[in-house]
């Protein structure tokens, strides 16, 4: 039926996905999803992730609408392109998801996380902790005389380079949020 | 307007608003309000049964042989857990269940009090959506939003588990036309633009197939009727998942029977070799794919589904269409018709030629005795006895539910009642009492076997208080047939744990029970056994004593494809067809 010149590897939303449907590359998308925020949304959230094996990688989660209840989970996810499909498709059945939103294939986004670090030293460890945390804009929460809390602001792979370096310089502890990510333009 | 009332009150109020006549359930502490204002009204009958499985499975028959969704009422921690493979049975097979649960007062939730359990915890993974109702004003919006989700879209089981206090508490009740669901809004028509690709492919398709399943059941006796009319319209073949027995007609001329790992081989074959496949709110489920790397290698595959999660989840398909099965094939058959009704007849016909000798190889023959009954055979009797009856089946689940859906004939939906995505054994008994509380003058018949039957024996109480005449066709070999027949083919004929002692005497279980029974086993006496089980007036055990070794053939091994199908020595070619061996 080659003439009928159908693509194969059709999805949900196009007939004509280019994508090669037997591709196993692994790919990382960061997925947005507005829900109504009632008790229990999270737990169906992540249900559905370790019921059908899926990936998280990182998961944030706060309301962002008050008067509507509506909080914005940001989950970054990773699997096959068949496999990101089906959980976008399996998130949008549960029944207080609003909208699911691929920031990883709707277009240019940003993402941030932030990240606290605790790092304890005396005498030039201390000195090169503090000019690192300056390159990276990295600024002091908390200070004592042996230790420095920095707080820092940047893309996942920002803050697991400020930690890389910390750590022969006595990273002591660290606190991160995971990622939130919008879309960028209007 | 609103009302002022408790509760307890609110949950009878709504499902009669809902039109709710029939409630299966069992009371409990957490729930003696609810019950309270059960026993002080008419207009809703409750079915008592024996263990809550029992009630969900009810509920199932009952919301399966009426398109309507079944209500169950149970108590709170054993009453709720007890209920879950019920709930995961309807959520597998779609089918709309409203399961209300008590549970412990709000002030001793968390407290590990007594018959306290997380349900919505742990229902939340088996359930469509659930809800814990933690104030009585939003009790009445809930269980209308319940119904709501139940029945629309995919449908499925929902479930509300209702604290003790907020039954007695007071709030306002307001009615089903005040709910709204802005986050859940299922899409009912499916594109346009697509559906149209879809007719272009049918115009010229050469080897074209419907292949259809529950979803065109889920979608109501219309979705039926325009399959019919579509399939007979175009002259397609069409094949049919466990779930979707009775869309289509078994004596429409366009049937070629059920397909995948039991399903027949003219079935299979076709969904291997065909050049345009349309699937049918049916989702390639593991049982109907065979090895997914080789299923149907040469075919445009068009699926339409309600479930845009069905699409693309195991089968990658060309033409997606989200969207009612109804609605769709509405839409499907009207630009068809717009455009002239254009098929390639001709290169259909030699599609036709080549089903018909793929039929020719007979692969539901077997051989038949004078000793003793063969399974098949029993459901050929069974069949032929009932013909114009038009009778409910329900059935268990192993080897006696295939050869039921292979050998008897579905002719109208919701006539069939099996557990097709779950497997639960057990399933068939209280499914064919739901069955025939919805329709209690039809005819209702379990075909079971006696494992499974045995799994929720306990609701024969049930079928006898209520006067549910359900007939029970035990198909007894004494054995865990399907896993025995595994063993045999796959196992090294080593036969863990799958036959059955200490069986009990069915006809003293009855008679036990407060019904009737009979055994048999001699083929020449069959007639005349399932004739006294059909003409009893009331609920009957028939025991029929089968061949203990038969295999369910055909039969797709798991991790083959299609075309390599295990057939019966009866129906190969170059079968044993001497004298002895009678091919029925």
């Amino acid at each position: 039926m080659a003439a009928l010149n159908i693509q194969k590897g059709a999805s949900s939303h196009s007939a004509y996905d280019l994508r090669d449907p037997n591709a196993e590359i692994i790919e990382s998308h960061t997925l947005a999803v507005l829900v109504d925020n009632e008790a229990g949304v999270l737990a169906r959230v992540i249900g559905l992730f370790s019921g059908r094996g899926y990936n998280i990688d990182s998961l944030t989660v706060a309301e962002v609408d008050h008067l509507g209840h509506r909080s914005r989970i940001t989950i970054v996810t990773r699997g096959t392109p068949a496999v990101i499909e089906q959980i976008k498709a399996q998130l949008g059945r549960i029944v207080p998801v609003h909208e699911v939103h691929d920031l990883t294939v709707e277009g240019p986004s940003v993402e941030r996380e932030l990240g606290l670090f605790k790092v304890s030293g005396k005498n030039e460890k201390r000195v090169e902790a503090l000019r690192i945390a300056e390159i990276f804009r990295a600024s002091v929460v908390d200070s004592t005389l042996e230790s420095f809390v920095f707080e820092i602001t940047g893309s996942p792979e920002k803050l697991d380079a400020f930690a890389d370096l910390m750590r022969p310089l006595g990273l002591a502890d660290q606190a991160r949020t995971g990622v939130a990510a919008l879309t960028r333009g209007t | 307007m609103s009302r002022e009332m408790t509760g307890a009150r609110m949950v009878i109020e709504a499902l009669r608003d809902q039109g709710v006549d029939t409630v299966f359930g069992y009371p409990g502490g957490a729930v003696l309000p609810i019950y309270d204002e059960i026993f002080q009204q008419n207009d809703i009958k409750h079915i008592l049964v024996r263990h809550e499985q029992g009630a969900v499975h009810m509920a199932e028959g009952y919301a399966r042989s009426t398109g309507k969704p079944g209500v169950v009422l149970v108590t709170s921690g054993p009453g709720a857990t007890n209920a879950v493979t019920g709930l995961t049975d309807a959520l597998m097979d779609s089918i709309p269940l409203v399961v209300l649960t008590g549970q412990v007062p709000t002030f001793l939730i968390g407290t590990d009090g007594f018959q306290e359990a997380d349900t919505v915890g742990i229902t939340r993974p088996c359930t469509k959506h659930n809800w814990l109702v933690k104030e009585t004003d939003e009790l009445a919006a809930t269980i209308h939003k319940a119904f709501h989700i139940a029945t629309s879209g995919r449908p499925g089981p929902v479930l509300i588990d209702i604290p003790k206090d907020v039954q007695f508490a007071t709030g306002e009740y307001v009615g089903p036309k005040q709910i709204e669901t802005p986050s859940y809004q299922p899409v009912k028509k499916g594109d346009l633009a697509t559906i149209t690709r879809l007719v272009e492919l049918m115009e010229t398709a050469r080897r074209p197939i419907l292949y259809t399943g529950g979803g065109v059941i889920n979608s109501g006796t219309g979705a039926s009727q325009l399959l019919r009319e579509l399939a007979d319209a175009a002259g397609f073949p069409v094949t049919s998942t466990l779930m979707g027995l009775g869309a289509y007609p078994a004596s429409g001329r366009n049937w070629i029977g059920m397909l995948g790992m039991h399903g027949l081989y003219e079935a299979n074959m076709a969904m291997h070799d065909c050049d345009l496949m349309i699937a049918v709110g049916a989702r390639f489920d593991d049982r109907i794919t065979g090895r997914v790397a080789d299923f149907s290698p040469g075919s445009v595959k068009a699926q339409i589904d309600i479930d845009p999660s069905s699409i693309n989840k195991v089968i990658r398909v060309d033409l997606p269409i989200v969207g009612d099965v109804g609605h769709v094939l509405e839409d499907l058959l009207k630009v068809w018709k717009s455009r002239g009704r254009k098929t390639n007849a001709e290169a259909v016909r030699a599609w036709w030629t080549q089903i018909e000798q793929w039929k020719a190889r007979n692969c539901l023959a077997y051989r038949n005795s004078d000793q003793v009954i063969k399974p098949q055979y029993a459901l050929q009797r069974l069949q032929e006895l009932t013909a114009g009856r038009n009778p409910y089946i329900a059935t268990e689940v192993g080897q006696h539910q295939m050869w039921a859906a292979q050998f008897l004939h579905f002719e109208d939906p919701n006539h069939w009642m099996t557990s097709g995505g779950l497997g639960t054994m057990g399933y068939g008994l209280p499914a064919s009492i739901g069955a025939q509380v919805a329709h209690p003058d039809a005819l209702v018949i379990n075909v079971a076997g006696e494992a499974s039957w045995l799994m929720n024996m306990q609701e024969m109480g049930t079928a006898v208080q209520f006067r549910a005449p359900v007939k029970q066709f035990i198909l007894n070999n004494e054995r865990l047939g399907m896993v025995r027949q595994w063993q045999q083919l796959l196992h090294g004929e080593r036969y863990s744990q799958s036959w059955s002692e200490s069986l009990p005497d069915f006809v003293k279980l009855a008679e036990a029970f407060g019904c009737k029974g009979r055994t048999v086993s001699d083929p020449a006496e069959l007639d005349d056994a399932i004739r006294e089980m059909i003409e009893y007036d009331g609920p009957f055990i028939l025991d029929v004593l089968v061949e203990r070794h038969e295999n369910c053939f055909p039969m797709i091994p798991s991790g083959k494809p299609h075309n390599e199908m295990l057939l019966g020595e009866a129906s190969t070619d170059g079968a044993i067809t001497g004298a002895g061996g009678a091919l029925v």
